[in-house]
């Protein structure tokens, strides 16, 4: 692995009951982030091809934590995103380079330690299915420090509890063009 | 009283390499769960509370095993605890204190002869609210390098009427621990502090 990961943070929520309805299956998220070192903190550097690397090699390994953490198989998870915060010396065109080929919803800005990263969610096969329309926020206390970047995968294995707004539904996906 | 109404359990587990020192294959844990129940005394004060740590226990013991299966599943491998509660503003501090026998006894009931107090603390909240659990050594409270905490919350919670519950574990000491002071492997383990 290129990346020196400082740390690795897997959080997982499980939600049981909303407005006091149970929501039966519990509706299930799961985030992975990692903290690396950001090559090119405190200057401009035209060449991002290493950390295009980076981020190719850190989306495989923080989707297979979010996968392991819901105890799931990788065809269970139903939604996904990612996001990226880059510390203060960084510059915010280094929090995109780690977009695959597939339209996985994404955010990044430039922050600091203990600054929430909202990670946005949607459906995986069909980005258009209104009840996977989500977020999730996590946050490091201690990171990102200034010359760093967290790196941030979210997967789920559900929609939001209670779905009731209409729109196009799981049941319907096609899944042939990404968002239908 | 009631089973506690549980709305939402959140894991959260970090594994530290390193922090700007030599890094570690194997890395340091730090895990925490947390519990989002309904606060069945918020609104209104309430002089008889305390029965409700007994309904409490089924629900520590319940987030302690996941918190040792969220680190590895060895009892064995849990060296430092701690815990803690957030109350929602519809609560009183007092409602958070309800926290600390049933999970002290939580973690005991999982991780079998710890003998040092769990270190704790509590506050009243909104959403999103962030608290840091102190962690101290599970059997001698002041082995140094075990001296550690974690920030832990929940984006929604606790709304007005509920409770954030907070336990946390970690497998060993800060990252680059080097400040003296008593060590793990010298710890006598009788009186819980030395």
């Amino acid at each position: 692995m290129k990346a020196r990961i400082r740390k690795l943070t897997v959080f997982v929520e499980e939600t049981r009951r909303e407005m006091d309805r149970p929501v039966d299956p519990p509706t299930r998220k799961a985030a992975a982030v990692a903290v690396i070192r950001n090559p090119f903190a405190g200057r401009y550097v035209e060449d991002l091809s290493e950390l295009i690397e980076i981020g190719a090699e850190l989306g495989g390994l923080l989707g297979r934590r979010c996968v392991e953490a819901l105890g799931i198989a990788p065809q269970a998870a139903e939604s996904y995103g990612k996001a990226a915060m880059v510390g203060e010396d960084g510059e915010l065109e280094r929090g995109a380079v780690d977009k695959g080929a597939a339209l996985v919803p994404s955010s990044k800005k430039r922050g600091g330690p203990g600054q929430v990263l909202d990670i946005p969610l949607g459906h995986k096969d069909a980005a258009y299915v209104r009840s996977h329309f989500d977020g999730m926020e996590v946050w490091l206390n201690d990171s990102p420090r200034a010359d760093e970047i967290m790196v941030a995968v979210a997967v789920t294995d559900s929609g939001r509890p209670l779905p009731r707004i209409g729109g196009l539904t799981v049941s319907e996906v096609q899944g042939k063009d990404g968002l239908r | 009283m009631p089973e506690p109404k549980l709305r939402k359990l959140v894991t959260i587990v970090e594994d530290v390499f390193h922090e700007g020192g030599p890094v570690r294959d194997t890395p340091l844990k730090r895990g925490a769960v947390l519990a989002v129940i309904e606060n069945p005394f918020a609104g209104r004060y309430e002089a008889d509370i305390a029965g409700f740590m007994t309904d409490l226990e089924p629900l520590g013991l319940d987030m302690a095993r996941r918190l040792i299966d969220a680190l590895g599943g060895e009892a064995g491998a849990i060296e430092g605890y701690g815990k803690g509660a957030i109350v929602g503003q519809g609560g009183e501090l007092e409602h958070g204190a309800l926290w600390h026998v049933p999970g002290g006894y939580a973690m005991r009931g999982a991780l079998g002869e710890a003998k040092a107090i769990v270190p704790s603390t509590k506050k009243v909240g909104g959403p999103g609210t962030r608290l840091d659990v102190p962690v101290t050594h599970i059997n001698a409270s002041y082995v140094r390098s075990h001296f550690d905490a974690m920030e832990v919350g929940v984006a929604d919670a606790p709304r007005a009427n509920e409770l954030v519950l907070a336990l946390v574990m970690t497998t060993g000491a800060r990252i680059h621990a080097r400040i003296g002071g008593l060590k793990a492997e010298d710890v006598k383990g009788e009186d819980g502090l030395r």
